[in-house]
């Protein structure tokens, strides 16, 4: 141990989990500091100008992961976290004009869904809550760290005997409906109990956003559990707008962990971490300082950090290999538009765009754009999640404008014929194309476009594979396999390293989850 | 893509044309692919040749790679436990390698050609671990297992044998040494190892030369009695070295069906070849740490055994408690000794250790139990002043 | 009027598996058969004079050896044969073949991959790690994870203690190989097309799954977890086709005094007082019993042959929701002579061994595709085999027993339902796709059955002609096989009992959920719950 080191921990990425972990440190008393490669925090929650006066997420948009627990903690809200909108409707458009709305609101969800199905409309109650009461059970393991299954300890023994309790305590019929569909797709899921194309789309949309999994791949309901284990400003469930986009959260997590004395520095990419005999005790930065440190917190991506910044010369070659074969590469990308004026939604009307839209009218329609996807291609019929969320929050645009931000699936890192280079702006028009049929004027509108692809975020943002989740989320890669077996308590073969990012436990989303998860064992160990 | 399977089962080497008229018990047996003789004559006569005059062993099944490129070196010590940097250009050394859990995959020897030039011999394929080891490392590995023609030369007169080749300076060559001579034209690379505990070379050529090389060697040795020797007569003088096998005496980690059958260097009586002083290499967190729990669960040891019967696969016990089991066993004519090597628990591995065998011996159609006592002794059984000379 | 002390409903291989061991054990059994011929999916039939054919199942690994010992098949004529491995041809007339000698086959994969030739061994170690787990699995009856039942807690902690016996980094590995695609896996290892295609063949074979849908590694086990002669993996001909395999079981029943009456079509199960008592025959004959076994998938059973007012609507929709998804075809053809094929291995061997078309995974991922889509594939997988060529038995002198098996095929086209001429034209596919690696396979055909999943159902009566009777998902195995709490044999009334694929561990023709379900109902004599 570096007892002479000026840091108690050094955190590589302001990513909102390295954040998060780096606040708690500090809260804890330690002395902290954060090495940030790119000009401001944030990693993928970052608000970025588009166009002169236009501001929008730039990757993340939507805010509903983030932990209670992480709000209170830090006092999120006294530095500046503030929702714009917390609980936004889910509007689902058609072609032909028709659309479906879920929301908050009983008896406006039913009523919309008793237009397809009465059937469906009786059954969502049902579907819903007996979905989170799965999610309940699982979600205090959201913050639970994975136990290791030999060589544990008591309190991994422990956390294996809770899970048990958990899943027993939903009661004989619940459980095994548990164990029946925790493996399952979730078109199987929703198509065992639902029969409108347009309800099922909704659902199997939201369970494969972000990923790189079809609606018929087993493993994608499991990611429908994900989502419902996560809150929003204590509404489970609930889809929300931070003010001033998602970089405000950031920024507020940054100010959080300020105030606890964590010191941030921009502009300094790790390029290594020190390790002297398997112990690290440091960083070096791109520019060749040095910087020591008693433990070193890696917010990026596991195969970045172990590849890159700790290198194979320190690794062990099956772990290399392990680590290599991490199924990782992203398949989301993210079309923002700065717009004169609000869109025509055709029959869906103004009063509508508030909503969170989503371009998925059925089952078939998103595993075909999977289908292409599978071979390197993007979408023909892309899936999409469309937020205006300068209709809840004005400060982010001038009077009269509006930012819209679309989350696109698919688009796969892999592109068979070429990079992306040469086809991002290709794939934002055929975007638009696609719009076209739903929202008719909005190429007249569009007064700046920025296209994000998971090649962007490779290079932008220094994710590896530009995976959303740095790792895809799914069954053999959660839990005690994430980001690899033997590795998922968020220590690594090298003492006094820890990962703290969305590669380990419990996976991505601006949740947070993985810092605290990893400060506490960080903490664990100081004690020791 | 190579040329597809011909008929041949298994293939041949660059001596079969030499070895084969020359095979008259007809006894083959099977090496990483190749036809090898078991024996050509006589083990007994094949045996005393190593210990008494001198011998040839068509050891080309061995496979070898290359190693070259800038960080060459890097990756050797990388993927064995002892430093490379002990070893100059120009000689060898023997090694072994452990996955990431410190359990060994194999032990070989490397030669290190040049500052940044080795070649890597092994007894199983171990390509997609060396690549795989060179993650991130300029450097090539090559198997070239097929560019070399390989015999051991090995016995006390083995030398001399050479010195009639017409290998000039062969004498001052050291244990562990490399030299490059020109036979009729021919790069020919001489080391000075074995896999007898005996004096001797290996002899490396091109697979187009191997039976030149083969012939002038049979002329040079005609006076000294140098006779092709087949699998079975080494197998008996690498026990008396005290040698241990893969396959034989352990599993390779990457090829064990079960957890438990996998050794690290220590259980093996390897420790020797671990160096945690130097950079890391593959498996040296879990050495340290198996160290630092206070040694190994098991240890390989030599025993001697009363009676003439050998133990093959024998149990052996301590009182009535089985533990451990004998993996190669043999009498030895050189020593008059009935001699093993065995993995024990690692606490009766000791020469206080008061253990039994228990060997099955067949007596006429019928199996006989024999309980034979015997001692934990040091390996090599055999370790003539000459092996390192 | 004689009373059963058990009733198997179809004489499928499973039902007389059942069947056998309940007379053995003293009971007397009778097997109530729609069709004229005994064996279900696992017949001989002579569609063609002269010629046997495998027409369903056409190789034989799963049947656990306990069985065929405990039963003393062979002793009924059970005999079978092993053969090499697979054998695959490449367009350009090149070949990647799998040898029963290691040496052999390294060297064969050296032709395609240095490293997949090295990584090979590696695979099928971890493979077999894999089938080391599962194995004692097969012959136990899954405990109910959700029970406080003496048994089950036993199961459970059986099961764990297994569990606990691997090392940590095999457990793992465990939860890992059961939750990921086939292609994922393979990923792990090689790099090679030609390797990688051949292996995956066996994790599409059956299922509605492609190669990247996670969960199909499991398929690939589940074709490797059988044996032949204690070589795992290996894979064999029944001698006299799969009918042997039922004959077999048949005699051991006979045996024992088992009755098995053919023509005998189960119209309905028969219940009274909220138990199934017996069964009634579409000609009127009704015939009672202790234990009503069926052999059917659970769709059949519950709700094609009782009345529903008897089921509670949870279970039904249980039974609606069982996934069973028929994917596959066939083809049985009656050759003229040997077929040429465009790939010459120098040892004949290979050619006896299942021989496929060169697939790579993005292939088979897209003939899967087609499938979702309500087509056959447009470049289906086949798995052709000539058992003739290691059992003349199968066809006359010169002649030769071909069976292709095709991937994927769905029950229900997106242009209507399966008729004559659909049938021919997906032939026609196949044959199209076969000449590709046999020129002159036209030529030679003297007969040709063809066999829709559409055709499968109708006259096997396998539901949406699905050759495992459920689809073998994460969903679908173990202790949800068929589905959460039924997986102990026992249906949803009593004296009423499964005994078919749909149960645990599932089909294959393993003979293992026909054993596990005679144990439980000899259990249930025991204890006088059967009385």
């Amino acid at each position: 141990m570096n007892a002479s080191a000026r840091h108690d921990a050094v955190v590589i990425g302001a990513g909102h989990n390295g954040l998060v972990c780096a606040a708690y440190l500090a809260k804890a008393g330690r002395r902290v500091l954060v090495l940030e490669a790119g000009e401001s925090v944030g990693g993928c929650a970052v608000s970025g100008e588009i166009h002169p006066g236009y501001t929008v997420s730039t990757c993340a948009h939507i805010l509903h992961l983030l932990h209670p627990g992480v709000i209170a903690d830090l006092r999120l809200k006294r530095h500046g976290l503030a929702l714009s909108a917390p609980d936004l409707a889910t509007l689902a458009l058609l072609p032909d004009g028709e659309h479906l709305l879920l929301s908050s609101e009983v008896q406006a969800t039913r009523d919309s869904i008793s237009r397809f199905s009465r059937r469906d409309a009786e059954r969502l109650p049902g579907f819903r809550a007996r979905l989170e009461r799965f999610a309940g059970a699982l979600r205090p393991f959201l913050m639970a760290t994975p136990p290791r299954l030999a060589n544990g300890t008591w309190r991994d023994r422990w956390t294996l005997i809770r899970l048990g309790i958990a899943i027993r305590r939903l009661g004989r019929t619940d459980m095994r409906e548990l164990l029946r569909i925790v493996g399952i797709c979730s078109a199987d899921l929703v198509e065992d109990v639902f029969e409108s194309d347009v309800l099922k789309g909704v659902l199997a949309f939201d369970s494969v956003l972000g990923s790189f999994l079809g609606p018929r791949s087993p493993s994608s309901a499991f990611n429908l559990l994900y989502r419902a284990a996560g809150e929003s400003d204590g509404r489970r469930g609930a889809l929300s707008h931070p003010k001033g986009g998602m970089g405000a959260v950031t920024a507020a997590l940054a100010a959080a962990a300020k105030s606890f004395g964590v010191e941030v520095r921009t502009a300094a990419p790790v390029a290594k971490v020190a390790i002297e005999d398997t112990v690290a005790t440091g960083v070096v930065l791109e520019s060749g300082e040095e910087i020591a440190a008693r433990t070193v917190v890696s917010n990026a991506d596991p195969r970045r950090t172990f590849l890159d910044l700790v290198g194979p010369d320190q690794l062990d070659t099956d772990f290399v290999r392990r680590v290599r074969h991490i199924r990782m590469d992203g398949a989301t990308a993210k079309v923002n538009l700065a717009l004169d004026g609000l869109p025509d939604l055709g029959g869906s009307g103004p009063h509508m765009a508030n909503a969170r839209l989503l371009i998925a009218p059925g089952v078939d329609y998103i595993e075909h754009a999977f289908d292409d996807a599978k071979y390197g291609a993007f979408s023909a019929e892309p899936a999409m999640e469309i937020t205006i969320p300068s209709l809840h929050d004005p400060s982010l645009v001038p009077e009269g404008g509006h930012v819209m931000s679309i989350m696109v699936q698919f688009a796969p890192y892999r592109l068979r014929d070429g990079g992306w280079a040469a086809h991002r702006e290709a794939f934002g028009d055929h975007v638009l194309k696609t719009l076209a049929a739903y929202m008719p004027d909005l190429s007249g509108r569009i007064l700046a476009r920025q296209v994000v692809t998971p090649d962007d975020l490779e290079r932008d943002f220094r994710v590896s594979g530009g995976h959303w989740h740095h790792g895809e989320l799914i069954l053999n890669q959660l839990f005690m396999l994430r980001p690899v077996p033997r590795f998922a308590q968020y220590r690594t073969p090298i003492d006094n390293l820890y990962l703290c990012g969305a590669g380990a436990h419990p996976g991505g989303g601006i949740m947070g989850a993985a810092g605290r998860n990893a400060a506490r064992e960080i903490m664990r160990d100081w004690s020791r | 893509m190579s040329e597809a399977i011909t008929s041949d089962f298994l293939m041949k080497t660059p001596f079969h044309a030499r070895t084969a008229p020359l095979c008259l018990s007809g006894k083959w047996g099977r090496w990483a692919g190749y036809s090898s003789v078991d024996c050509f004559y006589s083990v007994t006569e094949e045996y005393f040749a190593v210990r008494t005059a001198a011998s040839l062993f068509d050891m080309s099944p061995m496979i070898k790679y290359r190693v070259t490129g800038r960080d060459a070196a890097r990756f050797v010590n990388r993927l064995i436990t002892r430093d490379i940097g002990a070893c100059p250009p120009g000689h060898g050394l023997y090694v072994c390698w452990c996955d990431g859990d410190g359990k060994l995959i194999e032990d070989g020897t490397v030669f290190r050609l040049a500052e940044n030039d080795f070649q890597i011999n092994t007894a199983e394929h171990n390509f997609c671990w060396f690549e795989d080891t060179a993650l991130g490392l300029d450097v090539t590995i090559a198997d070239v297992s097929e560019e070399f023609a390989a015999l051991a030369l090995q016995g006390p007169l083995s030398r001399l044998v050479l010195e009639r080749l017409g290998l000039t300076g062969i004498e001052a060559m050291p244990y562990f040494g490399l030299a490059w001579f020109t036979l009729d034209e021919a790069p020919l690379l001489v080391s000075r190892t074995g896999f007898t505990g005996d004096l001797g070379y290996e002899l490396w050529i091109e697979p187009g030369r191997a039976e030149m090389l083969w012939d002038r060697l049979m002329a040079a040795g005609k006076d000294y009695r140098l006779t092709p020797i087949g699998a079975a007569a080494l197998e008996m003088v690498r026990i008396e070295a005290g040698l241990i096998e893969i396959g034989f005496d352990y599993i390779g980690a990457e090829a064990a069906l079960r957890e438990s059958r996998k050794r690290s260097p220590y259980e093996l009586g390897l420790g020797w070849l671990v160096d945690l002083k130097k950079s890391y290499f593959v498996g040296k967190r879990a050495l340290a740490e198996e160290k630092r729990r206070g040694g190994p669960r098991w240890r390989l040891v030599g025993l001697e055994i009363e009676g003439n019967k050998p133990a093959i696969e024998s149990f052996i016990y301590r009182g009535r408690t089985e533990v451990g089991h004998v993996t190669s066993a043999m009498w030895s004519p050189t020593l008059k000794k009935n001699i093993a090597i065995a993995v024990l628990e690692a606490p009766y591995a000791t020469p206080k250790a008061d253990l039994w065998a228990e060997i099955w011996h067949p007596r006429e159609l019928e199996i006989r139990k024999i309980n034979a006592p015997c001692r934990v002794v040091r390996r090599p059984f055999y370790d003539p002043p000459r092996r390192k000379a | 009027m004689k009373r059963y002390d058990a009733i198997v409903i179809g004489a499928g291989h499973n039902g007389l598996t059942a069947a056998a061991y309940l007379a053995r054990a003293g009971k007397s059994v009778v097997v109530l058969e729609r069709r004229p011929v005994i064996g279900g999916a696992a017949v001989s039939e002579e569609l063609y004079p002269g010629f046997t054919y495998s027409s369903c199942s056409y190789v034989s690994s799963l049947m656990r050896p306990e069985i065929m010992r405990g039963l003393d098949l062979p002793r009924y004529g059970l005999q079978i044969i092993p053969y090499e491995g697979i054998l695959t041809i490449l367009p350009d007339g090149d070949y990647l073949a799998s040898y029963s000698d290691p040496d052999l086959t390294r060297r064969e994969n050296l032709r395609h991959s240095k490293r997949d030739a090295e990584a090979f061994g590696r695979f099928s170690l971890e493979v077999l790690r894999q089938c080391r787990f599962i194995k004692p699995m097969l012959l136990m009856t899954p405990p109910d994870p959700t029970s406080f039942k003496l048994d089950d807690i036993r199961g459970l902690i059986w099961m764990g203690r297994k569990f606990a016996d691997l090392s940590e980094r095999q457990m793992y590995d465990v939860m890992r190989f059961w939750t990921m695609s086939c292609a994922d896996f393979l990923d792990e290892y090689f790099e090679s097309e030609a390797v990688k295609g051949q292996l995956a063949g066996s994790s599409i074979i059956g299922t509605a799954l492609g190669p990247r849908s996670p969960g199909s590694a499991y398929i690939l086990l589940h074709h490797y977890m059988g044996e032949v002669d204690g070589d795992i993996g290996a894979w064999g001909y029944a001698r006299g086709g799969m009918g042997a395999i039922s004959r077999a079981l048949a005699g051991a029943a006979q045996a024992h005094d088992c009755e098995i009456r053919t023509e005998a079509e189960v119209s309905q199960i028969i219940v009274k007082g909220g138990k199934a008592v017996g069964v009634a025959l579409a000609d009127g004959e009704e015939v009672y019993g202790t234990a009503i076994v069926s052999n059917l998938d659970p769709k059949r059973t519950f709700l094609k042959l009782m009345p529903l007012e008897h089921l509670d609507d949870t279970f039904i929709d249980q039974v609606r929701n069982f996934k069973i998804r028929g994917s596959s075809g066939k083809l049985n053809i009656a050759l003229d002579g040997w077929p040429e094929f465009i790939a010459k291995p120098p040892i004949p061997a290979p050619l006896y061994s299942s021989i496929q078309i060169h697939r790579t995974l993005d292939d088979l991922e897209r003939a899967y595709d087609d499938w979702k889509n309500g087509m056959w594939s447009r470049h289906p997988y086949l798995d052709i085999v000539i058992p003739s060529g290691l059992d003349p038995t199968m066809a006359p002198p010169g002649k030769h027993y071909m069976s292709v098996f095709v991937q994927y095929v769905p029950p229900k086209l997106k242009d209507g339902p399966w008729d004559d001429a659909k049938r021919s034209a997906f032939a026609d596919t196949v044959i199209d796709t076969l000449a590709e690696i046999c020129p002159n396979i036209r030529d030679l055909i003297l007969h040709m059955q063809v066999r829709s999943p559409w055709d499968l159902e109708n006259e096997v009566g396998l539901t949406e002609g699905n050759i495992f009777q459920g689809e073998l998902t994460l969903d679908q195995l173990m202790f949800n096989r068929p589905f959460p709490g039924y997986a102990q044999y026992r249906g949803p009334l009593r004296r009423l009992y499964m005994c078919g694929s749909c149960t645990h561990p599932g089909g294959g023709v393993m003979g293992a959920p026909g054993a596990n379900a005679a144990r439980e109902i000899l259990k249930d004599f025991k204890r006088r719950i059967l009385r």
